[in-house]
């Protein structure tokens, strides 16, 4: 059964000062399965924001609904856990706390709160962080506590919007072995944003590349690299042909999007 | 030196006591090198042995002490009305629509005009002075407030949504902690013009408090006392702006890191 169903989901967003309105996404339609890893691949201000904020809730289609396991999705919720493009951990509450946070909301007692803190720590390879502020930390520090505090409430559905966009090209292989391996454990639905096509093959089950703005889906392209995936893969002929593939998809429109 | 480039403590103090210095150095120079008539400026010398004779003789600690509180009590009163308030503008717009043009317009109300009306309605007593600094600060307060809540990071709040948050606990779970260290900073701000308040208040119809010390002394030409109720202000304030400071540093950590 399909855990996320999009049905002819677009956006538009009044113009500045009496224009015409700005169309950011075609209608789009979209069926998530349960458990999949699903990256939505496609140039710079081709949409993939909109469509996920419309996922996440934080903003309301023009026309069409999004349906999350059968019920429709009209505002933001613990079932759908985000992490944003900017650096959205809460600069007053210390990594611990972040992590909390959400737990906290949901009402649970400081006795469940901490075992799940320590094990998230643990996971993202934190241990020693727990009372630093964001502040104290690295991008990519901060971007795997945003997955964790995402994560800990254990949503039925993970979104990431180009999470890993400001990392040095090191760690940002590294944060994608780590996000790989939380999702080969714990078989969540995953629905990651990049305009990185090495990123979108490694991570993704299924690629959905998305035109240049007006964004609408292009192609959709099934990723069979077997799991566990070691980086290792990313030098095999399997990665380079899957990658020359959505190389040439993404290419033509990326020079449409150089145009506008 | 480097623009933004920060110094050691000892290096802060050092400069920082070193214009107190400086200030001073000129003030001896202008009057005992006789530059300024004695009528005008009164020497340092002649200032603290006046300060002297002000406390031990004439009760001046009791003036400091019943300024002090009218201060005091009139911000702590505008800031227990304008904090909340503030906040609410900053987080609810239609809360903002009401109330912010009318705060607009009454915070360009000179506080000082409204003197001689407060003195017909509350009389010349503690009230009226407590008004006094009540109006200056609290629209103030109100407005800056407001500004600083609504101007919260708008993805702080999403996160917060996407984490289950519900519209009511937005406010004390992410409002109210982001913009702590600046409400915080807008108080002790505030206080700081609430001191000039208080002494126009004590000038007119007063009996007790340092602004009446002052015009009492302007009638005698005792220029050294009121140089010296001018410096106790200054130290006051400086005393307090300071704790203040601490206060926040403690409170706020998290935002000086
Ligand atoms: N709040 C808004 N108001 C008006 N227009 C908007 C708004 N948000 C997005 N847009 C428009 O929608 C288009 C798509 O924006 P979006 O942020 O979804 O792009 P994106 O694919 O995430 O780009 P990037 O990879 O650079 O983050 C943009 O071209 C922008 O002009
Ligand atoms: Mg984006």
């Amino acid at each position: 059964m399909s855990k996320l169903s999009v049905e002819n989901v677009s956006r538009q967003f009044p113009a500045p000062r009496g224009g015409a309105p700005v169309p950011a996404l075609l209608p789009v339609d979209l069926t998530v399965a349960d458990n999949d890893f699903l990256v939505l691949l496609g140039p710079s201000g081709c949409g993939k924001s909109t469509l996920l904020r419309l996922i996440a809730g934080l903003d309301r289609p023009t026309t069409g609904r999004i349906l999350l396991d059968g019920r429709p999705v009209s505002a933001p919720g613990p079932d759908r856990g985000m992490v944003f493009q900017s650096y959205t951990l809460f600069p007053w509450l210390t990594v611990a706390d972040n992590i909390a946070f959400g737990l906290r909301e949901k009402g649970l007692d400081e006795a469940s709160v901490k075992p799940i803190i320590s094990d998230w720590l643990e996971r993202i390879g934190l241990a020693g962080f727990g009372n630093h502020y964001p502040k104290q930390l690295s991008g990519g520090m901060q971007q795997r506590t945003a997955i964790a505090r995402a994560l800990a409430t254990d949503p039925a559905i993970l979104l990431l919007d180009e999470p890993f966009g400001a990392l040095d090209n090191q760690t940002r292989g590294l944060m994608q072995e780590m996000l790989l391996s939380i999702w080969e454990k714990q078989k969540k639905t995953v629905i990651f944003v990049t305009h990185d096509i090495e990123e979108a093959v490694f991570l993704a089950s299924r690629v959905i590349v998305m035109t240049a703005r007006p964004g609408r889906i292009k192609a959709e392209i099934a990723i069979d690299l077997a799991h566990p995936r070691h980086y290792t893969v990313k030098t095999s002929s399997e990665f380079s042909a899957l990658k020359a593939r959505l190389t040439e998809e993404i290419r033509s429109e990326a020079l449409l999007a150089a145009h506008v | 030196m480097k623009p933004l480039e920060p110094i050691s403590f000892g290096a802060r103090l050092a400069l920082g006591l070193l214009f107190f210095v400086v200030f001073v150095a000129a003030w001896s120079l202008a009057t005992f090198g006789g530059f300024v008539s004695k009528t005008f400026l009164a020497d340092p010398l002649t200032m603290i042995d006046e300060g002297r004779i002000l406390i031990v003789r004439y009760g001046f600690l009791g003036d400091i002490a019943i300024t002090i509180w009218r201060v005091v009590g009139g911000f702590v009163l505008a800031a227990a009305v304008a904090v909340p308030l503030g906040v609410l503008m900053g987080a609810y717009k239609p809360v903002e629509a009401l109330l912010e043009p009318f705060i607009s317009f009454a915070r360009y109300l000179p506080a000082s005009a409204f003197i001689p009306l407060l003195i017909l309605w509350a009389g010349t007593g503690e009230l009226q002075k407590l008004l006094v600094i009540f109006i200056g600060s609290f629209f103030q307060l109100v407005l800056i407030i407001a500004v600083t809540v609504g101007g919260t990071r708008r993805d702080l709040v999403e996160a917060a949504l996407t984490l289950g948050a519900k519209d009511s606990r937005i406010l004390t779970r992410v409002l109210l902690p982001a913009a702590g260290p600046q409400i915080a900073e807008t108080l002790r701000l505030v206080l700081g013009w609430a001191w000039t308040y208080v002494i126009v208040a004590e000038l007119i119809g007063s009996s007790a408090g340092i602004g009446h010390m002052i015009i009492d002394s302007q009638a005698l030409l005792a220029t050294g006392q009121i140089i010296f109720g001018i410096i106790v202000i200054g130290i006051i304030g400086l005393v307090s702006d300071f704790l203040f400071k601490a206060l926040n540093r403690r409170l706020f950590a998290w935002s000086t890191l």
